[in-house]
């Protein structure tokens, strides 16, 4: 329900977190010559930070809010939109199961309770050690595939509850066979 | 195959994504041709090829593009690859096969519409799919085909990927321009329609990626031979999808007007379902379209379409205009999924009231609030505490959500309560049955699972229990 906004009282709790570093402000930045505003510069923003910190952070909407010459309230506004954006730090690996029809009818909720099982852990919640967050999404339009899920990047297709334990344990579960471009992801560090 | 693939003509050859492969075939002659001509030239040639928006509302791309006024200094064009309607994936195999098809429907539709920026908005959840099309729009740019003096034509031309964060509503033309310009992907009221004042305030023209994929191949091959597929009013090819247990679930191409027997059951499509089940319903044009009812149920026994009894529907025609005998609100995007006979209607209606009051944007009271009631009586009648009431509730809402009774911004409560009002009138008696056979305690057990779940927001975190009605005050 992406009208539900977050609580405020919730957030005036919660610790700041981290805030964006220049190189990161420089990657935003370079995405204006493509809009005729700041603005539309948001979305991209949000893509960089997330992947920069992990998430986005209070601190990282108050500096991006400063970077496009919004108020913060209007990035708070559209990270609690999209479902894509995290304000709460996640794991390395985000495992994004998709739940719609196709993928229920071919055993989708199976691979839930497997993943669940073997991490230990509910929706948007991550494990003790870091490693994983998990959450569920609408449609991944993978369906000729179903059941589907993402690991961070990679589409894992035709996904078997039983098959689930040794896709976890795999290190290499989120390596793309493709070339990637590296637009939106966060700058490089030093 | 026993179609002229057109679409789907370069799947399945070696190294179809890189730009040498698609120009050895005859691969941007099309926009060539479509650059010598003049703008309004090229837009009264997609006006006589008649090609319909393939995006679901069936809108002719010409007639769209002639809605820009006359005089205009900035022109955009967006293109809808917000793919986000369940079950349909026929975007993503066509960009994940042949993304400069695409950029050359890209250039031709701008070209046609003096765009200066067209900007492909890709939802968030292609992650795979981005990096093959990014890697296509700076092949294309090395070569020439987008940037300053486009083949020499001096019309210049910029092409920018922007990725979308996971919305459904933001595959509504006016909730993409909100999108696109950094805000809440919340639909517009029209008018003014984007056509007049689009995004950033300028006529923009906002087209489907399989509707600009058709433009090629007609550019390349002349107005006879598109006018000799498909029939008057549907012309040209469809990507077909077909998910579920059916023995081939994928996409396939095929004119315009195939039933959805043989999307099912033919040899080059479906292929039949797993384990000789048969099908007990069917959504054959995403989900939003509506339901049919698969051959456990009789034949009819004449011709005429009755949807009132519980016959078997599989002989519809997919395309725009046979879908409406069946009571289904339009062709939609034609991805078909299919229910098997074992499966469980409440768990189909459950899933499908979920998606809608998830991805409800919340402007519009009956939207909002019609699809979380929906879901929770979806909720309740799983939980096994479904009153025979509820059927008529569900009816009711639905009649009285969407812009065909006009009370909303954009149309998806009308796709929103349409395949809830068909799935209940069309499948009535099973869920009648369930109710009847539930276990009376149930329902006390139901009041806590559906109350903690419509509270179920992870921004809450352990809040949840404390605010669920029924917890310790």
């Amino acid at each position: 329900m992406s009208w539900q906004t977050i609580d405020r009282t919730t957030v005036a709790e919660e610790q700041l977190g981290p805030g964006l570093s220049d190189a990161v402000r420089d990657k935003v930045r370079g995405f204006f010559p493509r809009y005729a505003t700041k603005q539309a510069a948001l979305l991209p923003a949000l893509h960089i930070t997330q992947n920069a910190l992990g998430y986005v952070s209070l601190q990282a909407m108050r500096d991006i809010a400063e970077l496009l010459e919004l108020t913060p309230a209007q990035v708070l506004g559209v990270v609690s939109f999209y479902t894509h954006f995290w304000t709460h730090p996640k794991g390395r690996k985000t495992i994004v199961l998709c739940r719609s029809l196709s993928c229920e009818l071919m055993g989708g909720k199976a691979v839930k309770d497997a993943i669940q099982r073997q991490l230990g852990i509910g929706e948007h919640e991550t494990t003790p050690d870091g490693r994983y967050s998990y959450m569920t999404e609408e449609c991944l339009a993978q369906c000729d595939d179903a059941p589907c899920m993402l690991i961070n990047e990679k589409m894992h297709k035709r996904v078997r509850a039983e098959d689930v334990e040794r896709l976890l344990a795999d290190e290499n579960n989120d390596k793309l066979d493709i070339p990637r471009s590296d637009l939106f992801d966060a700058p490089p560090e030093g | 195959m026993p179609y002229e693939k057109i679409l789907m003509k370069h799947f399945g050859v070696p190294n179809s994504t890189a730009l040498e492969v698609y120009k050895a075939d005859g691969g941007y002659e099309g926009a060539a041709f479509a650059l010598k001509l003049l703008p309004e030239e090229v837009v009264d040639f997609v006006k006589e090829a008649h090609v319909r928006g393939r995006g679901g509302a069936g809108f002719p791309a010409g007639v769209k593009w002639s809605f820009l006024p006359k005089e205009r200094d900035i022109t955009y064009l967006c293109v809808n690859a917000d793919e986000s309607e369940p079950p349909t994936f026929c975007n993503r195999v066509l960009m994940e096969n042949d993304p400069h098809l695409l950029l050359e429907g890209i250039l031709v539709a701008g070209y046609a519409t003096r765009s200066s920026v067209a900007y492909i908005y890709m939802r968030g959840e292609f992650t795979e799919l981005f990096h093959i099309m990014q890697k296509a729009v700076d092949e294309a740019y090395a070569a020439g085909y987008f940037g300053e003096n486009i083949l020499g034509s001096g019309y210049a031309l910029d092409c920018y990927i922007h990725r979308g964060a996971g919305a459904y509503v933001c595959g509504e033309e006016t909730g993409l321009i909100e999108s696109l310009e950094g805000k809440r992907g919340w639909p517009r009221i029209k008018p003014p329609f984007p056509a007049v004042a689009g995004l950033f305030g300028k006529p923009t023209v906002v087209n489907n990626v399989e509707t600009l994929a058709c433009l090629p191949p007609i550019l390349a091959r002349g107005l006879d031979w598109w006018k000799s597929l498909g029939t008057e009013r549907s012309r040209g090819t469809k990507m077909y999808c077909v998910s579920g247990p059916v023995n081939q679930p994928g996409c396939y191409e095929a004119p315009l007007g195939l039933t959805v027997r043989e999307l099912i059951y033919g040899e080059d499509f479906g292929a039949g379902m797993r384990d000789g089940n048969k099908v007990k319903a069917v959504f054959p044009g995403g989900i939003s379209m509506g339901v049919l009812r698969g051959d456990v149920f009789p034949k009819g026994t004449d011709g005429d379409v009755d949807t009132t009894q519980d016959f078997d529907e599989l002989d519809c025609k997919l395309d725009f205009d046979d879908v409406k005998r069946y009571d289904l609100l339009g062709l939609g995007t034609a991805a078909a999924v299919v229910v098997p006979e074992n499966a469980d209607m409440r768990d189909v209606l459950h899933n499908v009231a979920r998606f809608y009051a998830l991805e409800s944007c919340g402007q519009c009271t009956q939207c909002r609030d019609g699809t979380s009631w929906m879901y929770r009586i979806a909720q309740r009648i799983l939980a096994g505490a479904g009153r025979p009431l509820d059927l008529d509730l569900l009816e009711e809402l639905t009649q009285n959500m969407g812009m065909m009774p006009g009370m909303s911004i954009c149309g998806l409560p009308d796709g929103a309560a349409w395949p809830i009002r068909t799935l209940v009138r069309k499948f009535r008696p099973e869920l009648e049955r369930h109710i009847a056979d539930q276990n009376s305690d149930a329902a006390e057990r139901c009041v806590r699972e559906t109350n903690a779940a419509a509270y179920d927001l992870p921004i809450l975190g352990d809040k949840a229990a404390t605010l669920a009605p029924g917890a310790a005050t």
